[in-house]
């Protein structure tokens, strides 16, 4: 994708908030693509709501210019912008029926026509039966689909969501996640998405942006994201990572190779997140599902050129599709390996001695210089 | 930003400093423009009387001379020595008439709450209702209800509840009407709505499957009522005595229409001295006490309940 | 043993509705008394079945005067006091700002205050300032009494709002008259609506601040207060009938406009 010409982009320069002495946003640049799925992606409290407020209009930035397209909107008041927002929990309102709510935009740019838009608004969102209903009438999954229904009937250049899918049990999310996606590919508005559950943003963006205390972390398609974390944060807000603490022995070649708990690993250099020195340390890490598991016994059939290292099972559940271990290693107290239920080694229990090994491409390292925990409460919060 | 250039991203532009933006004075000035009437009415027709009234009670002088600020305290002093009598009885009164009502309310407001069912409305409707009726008139009623020979009074007399109220000094012989009870028993029916309306809005936040785990915890009807209904309806409870307290501890017109000159509250006074006798130093220094009792008592009795969000 | 295991189970019930009936019963006695045909001044025994007083309501001097006069000034009163409270209600919640502890005790202090006292001391005021006694007298001070209670109802209802609501609405290109047309008004009405019936309840009722600062205007409790001393007329009983009748089946009336609503708004 290149830079449209035409300039549907949404451009936040150097814009940030500020509340007293509480910095909410950090000065920020960031352009999201004309028409594509964005999602602001980070824990509570990152400052990912206040960003997107800031495009909205409803939260004035402290410093920096948001741009829509070439034109600055920064001093625009909410009503005039070509923006419209799902607010979370939707903010429907109670003293108008669903018909009333969705033409609630369109009759204040005082347009008299809006029957046949709001009903095909209605269709879009297959919500035609309910038209007359009061929004505490509807179920919560409907009443989201109102409030699609009732900021996309105006055409945004823009269309804000607010942890839409938040208030919703876990069925109906996944639902309305294919839902949206469906929407925004048959509009084609660039949808900007906010949420706290990585999955969800990975599912649906074409592009997501890790937020965490007021800053962009890292920003990227959510498969590069996902394979190629640039920071601990990134790592363990995204799936689960296995981060190793190692010293660097040597960086000459295409890999690099560390040391740690007595094993040598070697990580690809360019993925490296930081310059890797001799004698320096570097913060190795692999997902879990790229790893292999072996019984001790068999460490001789490990293929040469693996990374591999030594340990014990010290818990394992069975979770259907696959196994989660739990290895103590020298390396790594509580290094976690997924193994896809195929062939289900029967020796592979708490307490047995193995060796973890995977492909070195597969191996990434993070500058050793950061909190190796960072974003790992914050998985299992919204797990 | 710790990352910067990921393919589709543009490229940031040049970092300018950053200029801060400041909210508009138009903006900040709204709450105050909203505020202003309001509260200029209530500093001058409110505020700014406690202070020519606290002028006045330190006055001397006569109606016709005119009256001059000549830091008389006696005149409180003076004020307390004479009508003594009328402030306990006011206090009394009003305590008693709050404690039965808090008696008398809180059975129907938790009524209204849990066991009214459908009939909930009808029963709200029929509390706030006598409010339109005006209450001097409804007051007059209960000297129908009362009087001499009546229904009520026969009854009573019949099961010698007079013969004990009349030992205890609350009523007269076989009279009802021109005594205490009949001054207390108007002050609770006045301002009972006063104490059942708070008393049903806190016991309605109540969710009522905290009466089944407490049950379930093993506690019995009235051990449930004691540890979990009534403190959870305490801030019900501090507004409604409030609200009864503070206006009984002032009314007089209970006292004027059913009682005697016998049972004459602090209210009357000070109506007398100011309307009547004309005595203003002495009629301001009177509502003066009467207002610092009234707010220290409701002071202390704040903090001790602890519920001091009550505006 | 059934009744007592009855009466202990419904012990709750059975006390409320005394409450009630005891709350009920001078209603009661005002209606039965409005067919009385007294033989003396005062209506306190009854005589004799008469409709003398429903034909005649207005039959006695100055009483529907004095009605009309208060019924005046209870609504403007509930104009003013609503216009006004409300107003602090929403700067109360929606706003920060400074002296926010000694407004909100201002705002209380009426409500802790018996009302005799604030009677005497707005009329020094008055005496004070040399002003002339009567309708606008009465009417500042009930603006000033209600004033509390509408801040109160009112703000209640505003602090249960989502202010999202109203962000929406200016994310769906309502300006700042539209939004608060469209949007505030109608979610706060109820709050705004229940302080403007209390307004108009107290105000019309009240009998110890009017009695201070009316002069020789004569509201109708200040007529009821008269006629206890001089005579009271079976009409006073009329009057006081017909708008607990009024009241009751304006309430009635609304409820049951609402529930229809409410049903109508039931799926098709």
């Amino acid at each position: 994708m290149t830079q449209k010409t035409e300039g549907g982009d949404v451009r936040l320069s150097g814009i940030s908030k500020t509340y007293g002495s509480f910095t909410a946003v950090h000065p920020l640049d960031l352009t999201i693509p004309q028409g594509s799925f964005f999602a602001l992606l980070g824990a509570s409290g990152c400052g990912k709501t206040t960003t997107l407020r800031m495009i909205a209009g409803l939260e004035d930035p402290s410093t920096g210019t948001v741009f829509l397209g070439d034109k600055d909107v920064t001093d625009l008041q909410p009503y005039k912008r070509p923006v419209n927002t799902v607010f979370q929990s939707y903010a429907l309102f109670p003293h108008l029926n669903v018909c009333e709510n969705i033409a609630f935009g369109l009759r204040r740019r005082g347009i008299k026509s809006f029957k046949k838009q709001v009903d095909d608004m209605l269709d879009l969102v297959q919500l035609g039966a309910f038209a007359g209903r009061k929004p505490h009438q509807l179920s919560g999954g409907q009443q989201q689909r109102v409030a699609v229904a009732r900021a996309l009937i105006n055409h945004p250049q823009v269309l804000l969501l607010d942890e839409p899918l938040g208030a919703l049990d876990l069925k109906l999310r996944r639902q309305m996640q294919l839902e949206l996606k469906r929407i925004q590919t048959e509009v084609g508005i660039t949808f900007v998405h906010v949420t706290h559950d990585q999955e969800e943003a990975m599912t649906m963006a074409d592009q997501v942006a890790v937020m965490n205390g007021g800053r962009v972390e890292q920003l990227g398609a959510p498969a590069d994201l996902y394979e190629n974390p640039k920071t601990t944060f990134v790592a363990n807000f995204l799936g689960t990572s296995n981060l190793i603490e190692a010293e660097v022995v040597e960086t000459a070649g295409e890999d690099t190779v560390v040391t740690c708990g007595g094993s040598k690993l070697r990580v690809p250099g360019e993925r490296c997140a930081s310059q890797p020195r001799s004698g320096g340390k570097l913060l190795v890490g692999v997902r879990p599902e790229k790893v292999s598991v072996a019984h001790a016994d068999d460490a001789g059939s490990v293929a040469i050129g693996r990374n591999k290292i030594t340990g014990r099972i010290v818990a394992s559940s069975f979770i259907g599709v696959s196994t989660q271990y739990i290895v103590d290693s020298p390396a790594c107290s509580d290094f976690e390996v997924y193994v896809q239920n195929i062939e289900r080694d029967a020796r592979l229990v708490p307490g047995a001695e193995v060796v973890l090994h995977w492909n070195p491409a597969h191996t990434f390292g993070l500058d050793a210089d950061q909190d190796i925990d960072a974003g790992v409460e914050t998985v299992e919060e919204s797990a | 930003m710790s990352v910067t250039d990921a393919p589709p991203l543009a490229p940031a532009p040049a970092q300018e400093p950053p200029a801060p933006r400041k909210a508009s004075t138009r903006k900040r000035l709204v709450p105050y423009w909203l505020l202003l009437p309001g509260i200029l009415w209530l500093i001058v027709f409110f505020a700014l009387p406690m202070v020519y009234q606290a002028s006045t009670s330190v006055q001397t002088g006569s109606l016709e001379k005119g009256f001059e600020v000549t830091w008389h305290f006696q005149t409180y002093w003076d004020a307390l020595k004479d009508y003594y009598p009328q402030f306990v009885r006011s206090l009394l009164y009003a305590g008693t008439a709050t404690l039965l009502c808090l008696l008398l309310g809180y059975p129907l407001a938790y009524m209204i709450a849990f066991k009214a069912g459908r009939w909930r409305n009808l029963v709200l409707v029929l509390v706030i209702a006598p409010f339109f009726t005006s209450f001097l008139i409804r007051t007059l009623a209960w000297k129908t209800i009362l009087a001499d020979g009546g229904p009520v009074v026969d009854v009573l007399n019949t099961l010698h509840v007079l013969d004990v109220t009349s030992w205890l000094g609350w009523t007269e012989g076989s009279r009802v009407l021109a005594t205490p009870m009949a001054v207390v028993c108007g002050l609770t029916y006045n301002f009972l709505p006063f104490m059942i309306l708070p008393l049903y809005t806190s016991l309605e936040r109540i969710d009522g499957r905290l009466h089944e785990a407490a049950g379930d915890l093993y506690a019995t009807p009235a051990t449930t009522f004691r540890k979990v209904t009534f403190p959870l309806s305490m801030p019900g409870v501090v507004s409604g005595t409030l609200l009864t307290f503070i206006p009984a501890s002032g009314d007089y017109v209970n006292a004027e229409l059913l009682g005697s000159t016998d049972t004459k509250m602090v209210g009357s006074v000070i109506q007398s001295q100011f309307l009547r006798v004309l005595d203003y130093p002495t009629a301001a220094a009177l509502s003066f006490i009467l207002m610092a009792i009234v707010l220290a008592m409701v002071t202390v009795y704040i903090r001790k309940s602890g519920t001091e969000d009550l505006v | 043993m059934v009744v007592i295991r009855w009466i202990r189970r419904n012990l709750v019930v059975i006390a409320g509705l005394l409450t009630l009936a005891y709350m009920i019963l001078p209603n009661i006695v005002v209606m039965v008394f409005s067919f009385n045909n007294p033989k003396g001044r005062f209506n306190y025994a009854w005589q004799e079945f008469s409709l003398d007083a429903w034909k005649d309501p207005c039959g006695v001097a100055d009483l529907c005067g004095s009605l009309s006069l208060s019924l005046q000034i209870a609504a403007w009163a509930t104009v003013g006091a609503t216009a006004l409270g409300t107003m602090i209600a929403f700067a109360l919640v929606r706003y920060r700002f400074r002296a926010r502890g000694a407004i909100n005790s201002l705002i209380f202090l009426p409500m802790a205050m018996p009302e005799v006292v604030m009677a005497a001391s707005l009329l020094t005021l008055f005496l004070n300032m040399g002003a002339e006694l009567g309708f606008w007298t009465v009417l500042i001070a009930h603006i000033m009494f209600c004033l509390s209670f509408v801040v109160t109802a009112v703000k209640a209802r505003v602090m249960s709002m989502d202010p999202r609501l109203e962000e929406a609405a200016r994310d769906l290109y309502a300006g700042p008259v539209q939004t608060f047309l469209r949007v505030t008004l109608p979610i706060a009405a109820p709050g705004i609506a229940a302080g403007a019936l209390l307004a108009f309840a107290l105000s019309f009722d009240d009998f110890i601040i009017t009695n201070f600062n009316a002069g020789s205007t004569v509201t109708f409790p200040m007529f009821v207060w008269g006629s206890a001393q001089r005579g009271t007329p079976v009409q006073i009983n009329v009057i006081g009938t017909a708008m607990f009748v009024i009241a009751v089946l304006v309430v009635l009336g609304g409820q049951l406009i609402a529930s229809r609503r409410k049903n109508n708004a039931q799926p098709q």
